[in-house]
């Protein structure tokens, strides 16, 4: 423990953010051994560049959406402390966290992973999943295999089922309610960030 | 009323087996027993019984008109009598609902069992028990390969670490735990157990340890807990066969050499690398063979079925012939040629499948507990308070401690803990069944001189885990309120986002620089797209991607319901839409895509051009071949097919109402492919006027089938697939290949032939959310 407090004394505001992401000691310094692994020229930030190294980002067919996720709008850089808080994101939900009254959400509540997911589908962060944006997503999917037509079908398809307030778009808690039969917390976590 | 009859019809069975048996007097195999077996003569009595009674007549020297030669036919009217008299206790079960909701079935089986074996016993004549040969090669395979086959991929790949954990550590555990124990109580002086040394309580325990796939299916299918549960205690019933079948041969061995050496020990370990591993290559590679021969059989679709079964069986004994474990080869095969030979086979041979896997398993699973019951009134029994009572209760206090020290390890890697509950259920739902009795059978008598104590010891937990775990586990899980089953299918909504997160956790992996779960899976998926799907899926459909497979079983079944619901009866609120059926068009190179677009009179024209020789063409299709299911049109299901062709009229105009895409003609090409495609009711209402007897006609037709399927396109509306034979050059349509055509066919048969069946026949117990799982989901 003697290395890991030491190592930790060096990350700034170790404290605070293992405060509010829950992550260990280990975990805050493991993910800041791949902040200074990806980045490369040792500025302290990552921009996309960086992210772009990544080769097998580049082959995942969301992967820039991904990487823009990491970025808030209008910044250019990703310092370690939102890098740590986006990735806090896929922590596997802890069951028996004492739920104090007055405290916020944990950033890895299933609400909260809903939200990240959702927002890389919304890329005008206008709350709603409009066709067109769901059309993106299926076009990057499936990419070559599928025609247009075919895309567009499936668009119609997936609005009509999940569109309760027949508002011709997908709100967040209609894709709640449409995933609330698959376990998110499984769903969406990684085991290494525990 | 029903139930009277059912149980005078059963009653004469029973009473016509019971004589049959005495008449044949098959020997029993205990160690001590060896009566002889039974003189001609005794033929003649039961005949008596029997209500056949013409060869009373007077017996002059002359011409016998009629004459009994049953030894002729003995083994296969013995075998279809105890299949028969099987099934109709399977019958009898559902008759009686209130009982068949109490009492799991496997339960009144054996107890129907043990009344056959009594009545068999009465006459005075020897049961037949359980040889384990019929056993192990007959009556097993069926359960396990339908199990294999419908095998839920996604949850057990999910859960795999777990099941390991349970199957391999735990049987251990149980094993040795068990024998040892029983070692012990052997020593003690009151016992009069001296006899019984190490080796054998070893192994004893061994087999005695493995939890039975055929219980736990037996028990857990009628219970319906929810998926993960049913799934560890499943794997884990499925995955310990390696575990048992090297203990025990290794215990065995050991057993004629008195003494163990530490490389004995590792070679014990190293051989169950080898058994479990190699049983998964053996699988494995019959189940890429079995893929690979299905691409080639869209000629002869009659006998794809057979091609999955005879792979797998053999896969199975090859495994055997290495003392390989055969379970596990028969799942490996199951699993690794589903996803390819469905993409290939026709539906009807898919149904196929389906059914004559769910019947054999059903038959082979209700003899087998039949026979488990039978067995325990004729097998020669020796029973020993201590040692029969020690068994028990340590087999209980193992599988429990073992479970809870094993859930406490396995939940630190767990994402999803295992909570108090769901170990109670694994460790309540341990259940053991024939497989334990089989291997107790098959000890040899002069290494094991206790083998009927082993025996009685055996048929003891048995008989208590099956009749009290199996009859009190459902109360229990109802009581302590244990998430059931969910019912419902897959959305497309689940399916697009559940891709999309899978997508997005790989790349989060990617980006911690973590190679986890997601990562390798999304290697293995990739790989599977690239390499494997070419060379195992015929035609197009190798680059189908999942979801759009998923999107068109879904429609697809959407479309059934639409019908089956009758026309004049509200739509549902999502309606099939037109556009979703049509053909994969893959588009393959840019280069194609560059071509200039026709303009759309010319198309039309062509269209017409080939519609109008098309048609011509169409005559010849139907010659007679044995090996075609060509139907007569003129067979029962006319008057079905007209009130489904009145439906079918009835559902177009209210679907032509909803249409987003205008009629036909001036459709763009693509839209206009898709229409037509899509649409099962309106296609199969063209063809109901035009030509009834398509509707009915199997595509093991000797011409191929893709292209008959192209023909039926173009009778209603002519579309563009041929055009490149009739008019080169110039023109931008791709011409889907007859193969490509492949993916048309099944909107096409599929719901024709489903409306048939839909009518009369629910189908088996739904397996159908398995169905829907695409390879690695």
């Amino acid at each position: 423990m003697g290395s890991t407090s030491s190592t930790l004394l060096k990350i700034p505001n170790a404290e605070v953010l293992m405060q509010e992401t829950g992550f260990s000691p280990a975990h805050i310094i493991r993910l800041h051994d791949r902040f200074k692994a990806l980045d490369k020229e040792g500025r302290g930030y990552l921009c996309p560049q960086d992210f772009g190294a990544i080769k097998e980002l580049a082959m995942n067919p969301i992967g820039d959406r991904i990487i823009g996720a990491f970025f808030s709008p209008g910044k250019e850089t990703v310092d370690f402390s939102t890098f740590v808080k986006i990735l806090a994101h896929f922590r596997p939900v802890d069951k028996d966290r004492p739920k104090e009254p007055n405290s916020p959400e944990p950033i890895n509540s299933r609400s909260n992973k809903l939200k990240f997911a959702f927002q890389l589908y919304d890329q005008d962060k206008d709350g709603k999943i409009s066709r067109d944006e769901l059309l993106k997503v299926l076009r990057a999917m499936l990419g070559m295999q599928v025609t247009e037509e075919q895309l567009e079908s499936i668009a119609d398809r997936t609005i009509q089922e999940a569109d309760l307030d027949r508002d011709e778009a997908i709100s967040f808690e209609e894709f709640r309610k449409s995933l609330e039969k698959v376990n998110i917390d499984h769903k969406m976590s990684i085991r290494f960030l525990r | 009323m029903e139930l009277k009859m059912f149980l005078l019809v059963s009653g004469l069975l029973v009473g016509s087996l019971v004589a049959l048996g005495g008449a044949s007097g098959s020997p029993a195999k205990g160690c001590k027993d060896n009566k002889p077996p039974v003189i001609e003569k005794d033929c003649h009595e039961p005949a008596k019984n029997r209500t056949d009674k013409k060869e009373n007549e007077t017996v002059k020297k002359s011409f016998p008109v009629l004459s009994l030669d049953y030894e002729n036919v003995r083994l296969p009217f013995e075998i279809s009598l105890w299949v028969l008299m099987a099934s109709l206790m399977k019958l009898g079960f559902h008759l009686m609902p209130r009982l068949s909701s109490i009492v799991p079935e496997s339960c009144l089986l054996i107890v129907v069992g043990l009344l056959v074996g009594g009545l068999i016993k009465l006459v005075g004549e020897v049961p037949p028990v359980l040889e384990s040969k019929i056993f192990f090669f007959y009556l097993l395979p069926p359960i396990i390969l339908d199990a294999g086959y419908f095998l839920p991929i996604r949850q057990f790949t999910e859960n795999l670490g777990t099941i390991l954990m349970f199957a391999v550590v735990g049987t251990l555990w149980n094993a040795f735990f068990v024998g040892g124990l029983l070692y012990g109580v052997c020593q003690l002086q009151s016992a009069n157990l001296g006899d019984v040394n190490l080796l054998s309580c070893l192994l004893f325990g061994s087999i005695l340890s493995a939890v039975d796939p055929v219980a736990v299916l037996a028990v857990f299918e009628e219970i319906h807990i929810n998926e993960l549960l049913h799934i560890l205690v499943f794997g884990e019933s499925l995955l310990n066969d390696a575990v048992t079948v090297v203990l025990y041969h290794l215990f065995e061995e050991f057993s004629n050499a008195n003494t163990i050496t530490a490389t004995d020990v590792f070679l014990g370990v190293v051989c169950f690398l080898v058994v479990s591993l190699g049983g998964i290559v053996v699988g494995a590679i019959y189940g890429i063979l079995a893929a690979f021969t299905s691409r080639f059989t869209s000629h002869t679709r009659v006998i794809e079925p057979l091609f999955v079964f005879v792979y797998s069986y053999m896969a199975y004994l090859s495994a055997e012939v290495f003392h390989l474990s055969g379970i596990m080869a028969l799942i490996a095969c199951g699993a690794v040629m589903r996803p390819y030979v469905e993409a290939n086979i026709s539906h009807k041979s898919h149904t196929t499948i389906k059914y004559f896997l769910k019947m054999w398993s059903s038959v082979s699973d209700t003899l087998i507990f039949i026979f488990l019951g039978v067995s325990t009134v004729a097998g020669p029994h020796e029973w020993n308070w201590i040692f029969v009572g020690a068994t028990l209760f340590f087999c209980l206090v193992a599988r429990v401690l073992g479970v809870i020290g094993l859930t406490f390890v396995i939940n630190k890697f767990r994402i999803v803990k295992l909570t108090s509950k769901d170990q109670f259920i694994i460790a309540y739902g341990g259940l053991r069944g024939a497989i334990a009795f089989s291997l107790v059978y098959l000890l040899s008598c002069d290494h094991f001189p206790r083998k009927n104590m082993f025996l009685t010891a055996i048929i003891t937990v048995i008989f208590f885990t099956v009749f009290v775990q199996g009859m009190t586990i459902r109360p229990l899980v109802d009581l302590l309120a244990v998430k059931k089953k969910q019912e419902t299918k897959r959305s497309i909504n689940e399916e697009i986002h559940t891709q999309f997160l899978d997508h997005l956790l790989t790349g989060i992996e990617d980006i911690c620089g973590h190679y986890g779960h997601h990562h390798w899976k999304d290697k293995l998926n990739r790989f599977n797209k690239k390499y494997v799907k070419k060379c195992l899926i015929a035609g197009e459909r190798s680059k189908e991607p999942q979801l759009i497979a998923f999107y068109h079983k879904m429609e697809m079944k959407q479309a059934i319901e639409l019908v089956e619901s009758g026309g004049g009866s509200k739509l549902p609120s999502a309606m099939p839409s037109t556009v979703s059926m049509q053909n994969i068009q893959p588009k393959r190179s840019s280069q194609e895509r560059a071509l200039p677009q026709l303009s759309k009179a010319r198309e039309e024209e062509i269209r017409k051009i080939l519609r109008t020789n098309l048609q011509k063409t169409r005559q010849r299709l139907y010659s007679y071949n044995r090996h075609t299911l060509i139907a007569d049109p003129y067979e029962d299901g006319w008057n079905e097919m007209l009130i489904r062709r009145k439906k079918m009229k009835d559902l177009e105009k209210k679907m032509n109402n909803y249409l987003t895409v205008p009629a036909p003609p001036s459709d763009s090409p693509s839209v206009a492919r898709a229409r037509l495609t899509s649409d099962p009711q309106v296609r199969g209402l063209k063809s109901a006027t035009k030509n009834i007897p398509s509707i009915k006609v199997d595509f093991a037709s000797p011409q191929n089938p893709e292209s008959f399927s192209v023909e039926d396109e173009f009778r209603q509306k002519g579309s563009q697939p041929k055009e490149s034979k009739e008019d080169d050059g110039g023109l931008t349509m791709k011409v889907p290949s007859p193969e490509k055509q492949k993916k048309d066919k099944t909107p096409d048969e599929e719901p024709q032939q489903r409306l048939m069946r839909c009518l009369s026949d629910p189908g088996p117990a739904a397996e159908e959310e398995d169905e829907d799982d695409p390879f690695l989901p």
